[in-house]
């Protein structure tokens, strides 16, 4: 079989975003967060330098956190995405979000929503990391305020407090190219 | 980024028979989309790998009387750094050391052992667009008289870009093989062989110069590493500006066999120093057959830089790599 290739006009794209399935007509060139953003209402993950250096855009691709801004949306169909979006109830915060509120884990925000994805992953595969696994796990997400002691300190006790509230995925393993 | 058709592969195959001079393959996609991004690249279509299934599976296999790991192509820097079969290996724990110390977590999630590979070099210059070097198709180096703080020591030019890998150069010390599927069939070449300098006659259809001798209509599918030898061990070092997330300054990887503290193999890779990951022939000499004291990590180290020459603004990469040797040798 020949592959069939797909644009480089708009395509429909079937996307599982937070538990929902989204189909967007995009190009193939747009990047998940810019569909995330653009064509979803999905702002949560910042376009912060585009370039995969700074961490803004991070969302869990299948159990594990990557770079929307360095995916690509095509990429994605057929695997689940979740954002920030997907962190809280309504109203009711993720106990990470308390813990960055309680310790100050923040002063301009921006890098936020990517910091505190990271930090829920982190939780979600360690429940009980030690602060250099804290440190190694948000390692990939740059504060320009530098606001990193007060955030490590967050994540830690965040851990502190349990955050096991979805034992389907806290219980997830790190895929490791067994299958196949 | 410029707009580009897009398929699915689901084979080695079907993929094979897409691609060619401007149908590139695409994994992971961290280096080849933050080049597109940036317009230094430009592919008209790109063939998603990672549609096709068992390209990411670690195992060990036998060949002849020895026994080797086939990693495929499409691992993850994460998956490979996790693989306990690895991380719990003193002859083969430098490749996780060197997967654990690549990028971000994010990065590692995504980037795939196959794409680490064969990555296009981080230059400054090659990076932007508007700057028309040698690497990417240009008439000259603009590092070579010009901001060349991360350019190479060893092997001179036309292009003074370091390979970024830190894999390659734990994967050359560990004397790794390649898998490569193209339309005439299947070959193996050492990882050794598949680095070549970059030089004028070998250019790519975007005038890119590579530094391997993988074809744009090949596609390599597996990264094979030997069983080390009882009582081998293997360290890598690497030296970074910050303590998180960089691409090294220079790096060195150490594979080595003693007994009774004597070295009866050696094989040492450098990093950061080259336009490609760099076998230190000289090192291995000096150390092959001698107890390792303190005076023969000292002469090792002197020989890994003997054939230095230092561009105006990275001379401290000489002592760098010296000591992030004796660091590897003493472990």
């Amino acid at each position: 079989m020949a592959i069939s290739f797909r644009g480089p006009g708009p395509i429909p794209i079937d996307l599982n975003v937070n538990g929902e399935e989204r189909t967007v007509f995009i190009e193939p060139r747009r990047t998940l967060l810019s569909v995330l953003r653009e064509e979803l209402g999905l702002t949560g993950a910042k376009h912060g330098c585009g370039r995969g250096q700074c961490g803004a855009c991070t969302v869990i691709i299948d159990g594990e956190t990557a770079y929307a801004c360095l995916t690509l949306a095509v990429d994605c169909e057929g695997r689940s995405i979740r954002t920030i979006e997907s962190v809280s109830h309504g109203e009711q915060l993720h106990p990470v979000q308390e813990a960055f509120i309680e310790h100050d884990g923040y002063q301009c925000g921006f890098c936020t929503p990517g910091q505190v994805v990271a930090a829920v992953s982190l939780l979600e595969h360690n429940p009980s990391p030690t602060e250099a696994e804290v440190r190694e796990a948000m390692a990939g997400n740059v504060c320009r305020c530098g606001a990193y002691p007060n955030i490590v300190t967050a994540v830690l006790d965040a851990a502190r407090q349990g955050t096991g509230r979805d034992p389907g995925v806290s219980g997830a393993t790190v895929a490791s190219g067994e299958e196949g | 980024m410029k707009p580009f058709s897009h398929g699915n592969a689901t084979s080695i195959e079907e993929a094979l028979e897409a691609l060619s001079g401007m149908s590139w393959p695409l994994a992971g996609g961290t280096d080849l989309l933050a080049l597109m991004k940036e317009e230094v690249a430009a592919p008209e279509r790109l063939v998603n790998l990672k549609t096709i299934l068992g390209l990411d599976a670690i195992a060990e296999r036998q060949s002849g009387n020895e026994n080797e790991w086939h990693i495929g192509a499409l691992t993850t820097l994460s998956a490979l750094s996790q693989t306990p079969a690895f991380a719990d290996h003193l002859g083969l724990r430098c490749l996780v050391q060197a997967a654990q110390e690549s990028a971000s977590p994010q990065l590692r999630h995504m980037a795939t052992l196959g794409g680490n590979l064969v990555q296009r070099p981080r230059c400054w210059y090659f990076r932007n667009r508007h700057v028309p070097c040698w690497r990417k198709g240009g008439r000259r180096c603009f590092a070579f008289k010009g901001e060349n703080k991360y350019h190479t020591i060893l092997g001179g030019g036309p292009c003074y870009a370091v390979h970024p890998s830190d894999p390659a150069v734990a994967l050359l010390a560990l004397n790794a093989s390649l898998l490569i599927a193209g339309a005439q069939g299947r070959r193996v070449v050492s990882l050794e062989d598949f680095y070549v300098m970059p030089r004028p006659d070998r250019q790519r259809e975007d005038g890119y110069h590579p530094v391997t001798i993988l074809e744009p209509n090949e596609i390599l599918t597996a990264i094979v590493v030997p069983e080390p030898q009882a009582n081998s061990r293997s360290v890598y070092v690497k030296r970074t500006e910050r303590g998180a997330w960089d691409f090294a300054l220079v790096s060195a990887a150490a594979s080595l066999r003693l007994e009774d503290d004597v070295v009866k193999e050696a094989r040492i890779a450098l990093g950061g120093v080259a336009a490609i990951p760099w076998r230190a022939n000289a090192v291995e000499e000096v150390l092959i057959g001698q107890p390792l004291s303190p005076e023969l990590i000292e002469h090792a180290a002197g020989a890994a830089v003997a054939e230095a020459k230092p561009l105006e603004h990275n001379a401290y990469k000489v002592d760098l790599i010296k000591g992030a040797l004796r660091q590897a040798l003493q472990i």
